[in-house]
C-alpha cells in the first residue's frame, strides 16, 4: 500500500494531525478503497439462487406497481411520455440514492471489527459503499434502455448531459451518508432513521409522479428536497427534454447538496478522531 | 544509531461518564431531561456533559509516556491488565488518536492486533487472503507474489475455493496467521496474538517472529507469556498505571516485574460495597503463606485475606467466587456453606485462610472474587481481585493438551469389572 523506501517516510503522530496528511493518506490507500468496493460486490449475492437477477427484478416491480398506481388508477399526467419511462427514469436515481444511502450510514458499524484492529483513513469506507450502489445503477440503466427500445423512445443529444446529473445525486448521498454513518456510530438511534426517512422520502420525492403537478409558487420550496433536481434532470436528459427544466430550483438544490456534503466531511472528519473509541 | 521509534510525552485520556439515577423521577422528567441531554449531544457532540445528570471522570490511560526504540531492537512490553499496554499499541499503529504527546515513526509499519482481521466468512479462502492481505497494508502485486508461499504456510490448497465460514478454527487460524507472517514492514507490532491456536501452532508463530527479528526488523511485542518475551526480544518495558515504569534489558525488566507485581493479585480491581466490612491483604499461596499464583491440577491452594469490620457483626458471609477467562463462573465457596461462622468486631483485623486441598480445575487462568456482605447487604465485593494460573500435569497424566473449553476435572477410579 505504502510503497515509499523506507528512509523516507517519517510518520507523525500527535493530537489534531493537519487535514493535508489525511487527504494524502486517502490516496495512498485507495487500493484498500477498491479492494472493499471489490470485496461488498462479491458478498452482496453470496448464497442466493438467482443473484444478480435481484438488481433486476426489484427495479421493474416498482415501476409497475407505480404505473399502476399513479399512472392508470389516479390518472396523473405523463406530459406526453409513456408513464412508465417517467417511472423508470425517477427510479435511476432514486434507487441509487437510496440504496447508497442506506448502505454507506450503517457501513462504519459493519465494518466496527476492522476499525478497531487496523489503521487507513476511515472515510473509504463510507465512500466505498456508495460506489458498490453504481453497480445496481449501471444495471439499472441497461434496463431503462431495454424499456426506452421496447417503447421505441430515442434519447437525444441531451443524454450527455446525464453524468452530470449523477454527479448531482451523488454530492447529497455522500453528504447524507457521511452525516448517518458519523452519527450511527454514538447513537444507534439512526439505524431506524434512515429506514424511516427513506421511504418518507420516496413520497415526497417526484418518483411515481412529474414534478410538473407541483403549483408554480410551490416549486422553489418543493426544490429544497435535494432529489427533486436530481429526478427532474434525469427525466429532462433521458426523455428529450419532455421535462422542462426549472433552473431555479436545480440551482437551489445543488447549492444545498454541495452544504450538505462539506458540513458531512467536517462532521465525519470530527467524529473519525474518537471513532476507535466509541464504537 | 538513530531512533526509529520516538515517543515524547505521550497521553491519552478518556472520559468516562457515569448517569446519575435520580430518586423519584416521573416519565415526563425523564423525557424532559433526555430531551434536554439529548439537544446537548447533538450540538457538542463528544464534549463532557455538564448536565446534572451526568458526572464525568477524567480516566488518563496513558500519561507522559515517553520512550525510543532503536533499528533493529525487539522490544517486549508488559504490565498487568489496565497498565496502558493496548492503548499504546493502538496508538502506534494510529487506530487511535493521542490526547497529548508525540510520537516519530521512521518506516513501514505494520501492525498486527488480532490474526485475520477483516476476514469475510462469506469470501472463499484465496478471496481472504487478498482482501486480508489488503487490510494489512499489502499492495495487490505483492500479494500476488506472495501468494503460493502463503498457501504452502497454511496447508489449505484443498480448500482455498470454500468460503471460509465452512473452515474449521484451525485452518481459519492457520490462514490468517500465514497472511500476517508475509508482511514485510520495517517495523512490525504484535499484540498478543500468539495465544491462539494449540500449543504446536503457538510454536510455529514465535519460531516465525524469531525470524523476523533475526532479519533485522523492529518489532514491537506485548505479551503476558514472560516466557515468550524472554525468548523473543532483547528489550523490554514495563508499563504500570498509564506510565512507562521500568526499562531495560529483557531479564532485568521481568525481574521487576515480578518483583512489583506480587504473584496473583490484581491491582486495582473493580470494588463495590458499603464499606462495613473491608477485604485488605488478599492473595493466593502455598499452606505457609508464601504467594504463589501457578498451580498445577490437584494441587491444594490458599486463599488469605483479612477482614476489618467499622462495627461490630455477630455473623456475616464471606463468599468466593472463581470465574474463568471467558467469564464464565465456575465455583463459589462459602463460610455458611462449609458451616463456619465468622464474625467481627468493630475496628479489629482478623487474618483467614480459606483451603482448598484439590483445585481440580481445567488448565486455564482464573479470577477470584471476593465477596462479603449479609442477606442482600454488600459489605465488600473485590471483583477478579485474584488472578491465578492452573497448569497441566500434577495428578494428569496425558501428554497431550486437556480439552481447552472444558471446565473441571473429576478425579476418578477406573476398574475392570467382570462378570
Amino acid at each position: 500500500m505504502i510503497r515509499e523506501g523506507a528512509a523516507q517516510i517519517e510518520l507523525l503522530i500527535e493530537p489534531n494531525r493537519p487535514a493535508l496528511h489525511y487527504w494524502r493518506d486517502v490516496w495512498r490507500y485507495r487500493e484498500l478503497f477498491w479492494f472493499l468496493v471489490w470485496r461488498d460486490i462479491l458478498v452482496r449475492y453470496k448464497q442466493t439462487v438467482i443473484g444478480v437477477a435481484w438488481s433486476v427484478i426489484r427495479p421493474l416491480a416498482t415501476m409497475i406497481a407505480f404505473t399502476v398506481v399513479f399512472g392508470l388508477l389516479a390518472k396523473l399526467p405523463s406530459d406526453e411520455v409513456p408513464y412508465p419511462l417517467l417511472v423508470f427514469a425517477a427510479m435511476l436515481p432514486w434507487n441509487f440514492c437510496a440504496n447508497a444511502l442506506s448502505e454507506s450510514s450503517g457501513s462504519l458499524i459493519g465494518n466496527a471489527n476492522l476499525l478497531t484492529k487496523v489503521y487507513f483513513p476511515r472515510i473509504i469506507i463510507p465512500v466505498s459503499s456508495i460506489i458498490v450502489s453504481l453497480i445496481d445503477f449501471t444495471i439499472s440503466l441497461v434496463i431503462m434502455a431495454g424499456v426506452m427500445l421496447w417503447y421505441g423512445y430515442l434519447p437525444d443529444w441531451r443524454i450527455v448531459t446525464l453524468p452530470l446529473f449523477l454527479l448531482l445525486a451523488f454530492l447529497p448521498v455522500a453528504g447524507a451518508g457521511l452525516w448517518f454513518a458519523a452519527l450511527n456510530v454514538k447513537y444507534r438511534d439512526f439505524r431506524y432513521v434512515v429506514p424511516f426517512s427513506l421511504q418518507f422520502g420516496l413520497y415526497v420525492s417526484p418518483v411515481g409522479f412529474a414534478s410538473s403537478i407541483v403549483p408554480e409558487k410551490w416549486r422553489l420550496i418543493y426544490a429544497l428536497n435535494p432529489m427533486v433536481g436530481v429526478i427532474d434532470g434525469f427525466r429532462w436528459a433521458l426523455l428529450n427534454g419532455a421535462v422542462e427544466l426549472y433552473w431555479p430550483g436545480i440551482l437551489l438544490s445543488s447549492a444545498l447538496s454541495l452544504a450538505l456534503l462539506i458540513s458531512g466531511l467536517w462532521f465525519f472528519r470530527k467524529t473519525e478522531r474518537i471513532l476507535a473509541d466509541v464504537i | 544509531m538513530t531512533p526509529v521509534i520516538k515517543v515524547e510525552n505521550l497521553g491519552k485520556k478518556y472520559t468516562i461518564s457515569h448517569q446519575q439515577r435520580e430518586e423519584s423521577s416521573s416519565l415526563r422528567d425523564v423525557i424532559t431531561n433526555s430531551v434536554r441531554s439529548l439537544s446537548k449531544k447533538v450540538f457538542s457532540p463528544f464534549t463532557p456533559h455538564t448536565s446534572p445528570l451526568f458526572v464525568s471522570e477524567d480516566f488518563w490511560a496513558l500519561k507522559d509516556v515517553s520512550f525510543e526504540v532503536k533499528q533493529g531492537d525487539r522490544v517486549g512490553i508488559i504490565g498487568r491488565n489496565g497498565a496502558g499496554k493496548s492503548t499504546l499499541l493502538k496508538i502506534l499503529s494510529r487506530i487511535t488518536e493521542p490526547t497529548s504527546g508525540s510520537i516519530r515513526i521512521k518506516g513501514r509499519v505494520a501492525s498486527l492486533l488480532e490474526v485475520g482481521t477483516g476476514f469475510h466468512p462469506e469470501l472463499t479462502g484465496r478471496e481472504n487472503i487478498f482482501l486480508n492481505g489488503a487490510i494489512l497494508g499489502m499492495g495487490r502485486q505483492e500479494i500476488r507474489k506472495k501468494f503460493d508461499e502463503i498457501v504452502d504456510f497454511a496447508e489449505i490448497e484443498k480448500f482455498l475455493d470454500t468460503p471460509v465460514k465452512r473452515y474449521s478454527s484451525g485452518m481459519y487460524v492457520r490462514l490468517a496467521f500465514a497472511v500476517a507472517a508475509h508482511l514485510e514492514p520495517e517495523i512490525l507490532i504484535v499484540d498478543e496474538v500468539l495465544a491462539v491456536g494449540d500449543a504446536q501452532f503457538q510454536r510455529k508463530c514465535l519460531g516465525k517472529m524469531e525470524e523476523v527479528g533475526l532479519e533485522g526488523r523492529t518489532v514491537l511485542f506485548v505479551s503476558h507469556q514472560l516466557g515468550a518475551i524472554q525468548k523473543l526480544c532483547t528489550h523490554c518495558f514495563l508499563l504500570g498505571a498509564g506510565a512507562v515504569q521500568h526499562s531495560g534489558k529483557t531479564s532485568e525488566v521481568i525481574e521487576e516485574y515480578l518483583r512489583v507485581c506480587r504473584p496473583g493479585t490484581v491491582l486495582a480491581p473493580v470494588r463495590k460495597g458499603n464499606g462495613t466490612v473491608t477485604f485488605a491483604d488478599y492473595h493466593v499461596g502455598e499452606s505457609d503463606g508464601k504467594p504463589k499464583e501457578q498451580f498445577f491440577i490437584g494441587d491444594p491452594i490458599h486463599v488469605y485475606f483479612s477482614l476489618t469490620g467499622r462495627e461490630s457483626l455477630a455473623a456475616i458471609e464471606v463468599s468466593l467466587e472463581l470465574r474463568d477467562v471467558y467469564g464464565d463462573s465456575v465455583a463459589h465457596i462459602s463460610n455458611e456453606d462449609d458451616g463456619v461462622v465468622i464474625s467481627c468486631m468493630d475496628g479489629v483485623r482478623r487474618d483467614y485462610c480459606v483451603a482448598i486441598p484439590e483445585c481440580n480445575l481445567a488448565p486455564k487462568n482464573y479470577f477470584i472474587s471476593l465477596w462479603t456482605g449479609k442477606l442482600y447487604e454488600t459489605y465488600d465485593y473485590l471483583i477478579d481481585c485474584i488472578e491465578i494460573t492452573v497448569l497441566q500435569g500434577g495428578i494428569l497424566s496425558r501428554k497431550n493438551p486437556y480439552p481447552e473449553h472444558m471446565k473441571c476435572y473429576l478425579p476418578s477410579r477406573w476398574s475392570e469389572v467382570n462378570g
